[in-house]
């Protein structure tokens, strides 16, 4: 093997009680791969990307990222936890999450928001950080607001923040949950553009979204999901274009 | 300047243990009220039951009555305590508890379970979104604890710390009972021998009166620290 691929996911379950939202999605990425991940709510979309690093615990399955595959074990009472928490700590710190609702820390200045998890998770001296965190606040278009905290701003100025904050880790994968859905309809292009550029660039993204042109446009693979399984997968021009399943046609038949 | 008929100096005297006697019974609520909140919201059911029992049962009985049973409850049970001891090892120790050192742990013990509702109740404000964050980023429990969920929760405790604060402050003029020379006991012994009520509980009133106007600031001040980044509703 060449180059280990950033990110494998090998069959993931997850039952939350009895509830089995997810039955066996897999999925493995190449460096510069953006997957979209579509589907309707509660197709088990954003579930699986919070089990990828591990904000929700597979109940089963492998993740293995640049290699390095998640050690689980089990508790008293039988369920599945992570082994190492140091571990999940470091993968965690390789794969930066972008939430719906930006969770950019409050009582933060923008631009400690971006350097607190470089300098206290990384290890990188605080100078260097800032330098890194003003690089990616000019990339995201938002340097004049940097010492703004989070309240000043609009939605898609604090997601662009939120994109340079995961950005600043120079993650091997970023994941993006649902990132303009909080977003006033005239703020979304500014955040996908963003996005555009940064999958542009070749970096590696896992993106869950409604957003059907930019799954269309601007990914390399596309996941439609529904009921906790994989329905329909491929470039963007087979699933949108040609898809297999009867419920990738209705899902993308126009409403009304 | 009025005249304080030679009392001056023990006024003083007593006002600085007033002060003193505060300031540690709230460092001690403060650390019990934080560990108190911390186990009611650990989900171990042990910790849950300890910290639940120890706020019903303090909340529930009057600051007096705790204060009478532990100053002389709790010298015969370290007595006793040293005689147990010393039957069995021939160890011999003596520890005296003194006022001082009662209205402490009194103080401490009753505002604390205070404190251990008002930090529960502000760890529970904080928004999960922001704990969540902490942890996609990688951060270990305790950074995102005193990196992410410390300074916010403090925003949201700050009203009702300064609220336990003031009623300390005042619950501290009850230690006189049990002998300690604070301000109050000054005072009264002074209104006594000199049949002057008045001439000595107002001055005595206004210095509690200062202190709280004081920390009334004090707590506005961190107020508007502790709120950085927000915007007020307005």
């Amino acid at each position: 093997m060449a180059e280990s691929a950033p990110l494998i996911c090998r069959d993931i379950y997850k039952t939350f009680d009895q509830l089995e939202v997810l039955k066996g999605i897999s999925l493995e990425t190449r460096k510069g791969d953006v997957v979209s991940l579509i589907g309707s709510s509660g197709s088990g979309k954003s579930t699986f990307l919070r089990c990828i690093n591990m904000l929700e615990t597979p109940t089963s399955g492998d993740i293995i990222v640049h290699g390095d595959p998640i050690r689980f074990t089990t508790n008293r009472k039988g369920e599945r936890i992570p082994a190492d928490n140091k571990q999940v700590e470091l993968i965690r710190a390789k794969l930066s999450m972008v939430f719906q609702s930006f969770n950019l820390w409050s009582h933060m200045t923008v631009l400690e928001n971006i350097t607190e998890a470089p300098i206290h998770v990384l290890g990188v001296p605080k100078k260097e950080a800032i330098e890194r965190a003003e690089s990616y606040l000019n990339k995201v278009g938002i340097y004049e607001r940097k010492d703004y905290y989070p309240a000043q701003m609009s939605g898609g100025q604090q997601q662009r923040a939120a994109i340079a904050r995961a950005l600043a880790m120079e993650p091997e994968v970023m994941l993006f949950d649902e990132p303009t859905s909080a977003l006033d309809p005239e703020l979304v292009g500014e955040v996908l553009r963003v996005m555009q550029n940064l999958a542009e660039e070749g970096r590696t993204m896992i993106v869950v979204t409604h957003e059907m042109a930019f799954a269309k446009d601007v990914s390399s693979q596309v996941l439609f999901l529904h009921q906790g399984v994989i329905e329909e997968q491929g470039t963007p021009d087979k699933v949108f274009n040609n898809p297999d399943s009867e419920r990738m046609r209705q899902f993308l038949a126009p409403k009304f | 300047m009025i005249d304080l008929k030679g009392y001056g100096p023990a006024l003083l005297d007593g006002a600085i243990v007033t002060i003193e006697l505060a300031f540690l019974s709230l460092a001690l609520a403060l650390a019990l009220g934080l560990v108190g909140a911390s186990a009611k919201l650990s989900g171990s059911r042990i910790a849950v039951g300890i910290a639940t029992s120890y706020t019903t049962l303090i909340r529930g009985v009057p600051d007096l009555v705790m204060m009478l049973l532990f100053y002389y409850g709790g010298q015969v049970m370290v007595n006793r305590l040293s005689d147990a001891i010393y039957a069995a090892y021939g160890y011999d120790f003596f520890f005296q508890f003194d006022p001082f050192i009662s209205g402490v742990v009194t103080i401490g013990l009753i505002f604390g379970a205070y404190m251990t509702e008002t930090f529960r109740g502000a760890f529970l404000a904080v928004e999960s979104g922001q704990i969540e964050a902490a942890r996609a980023f990688g951060f270990t429990r305790f950074h995102t604890f005193r990196r992410i969920i410390l300074p916010q929760m403090l925003r949201h405790a700050l009203p009702g710390l300064g609220n336990n604060w003031q009623v300390l402050l005042k619950t501290t003029a009850l230690v006189s009972i049990i002998g300690l020379t604070d301000m109050v006991r000054v005072a009264e012994e002074a209104a006594k021998a000199e049949r002057m009520p008045f001439h000595f509980f107002i001055p005595v009133a206004f210095v509690y009166l200062s202190l709280t106007a004081c920390s009334e600031l004090f707590i506005r001040w961190l107020n508007k620290r502790a709120n950085v980044g927000v915007i007020q509703g307005g």
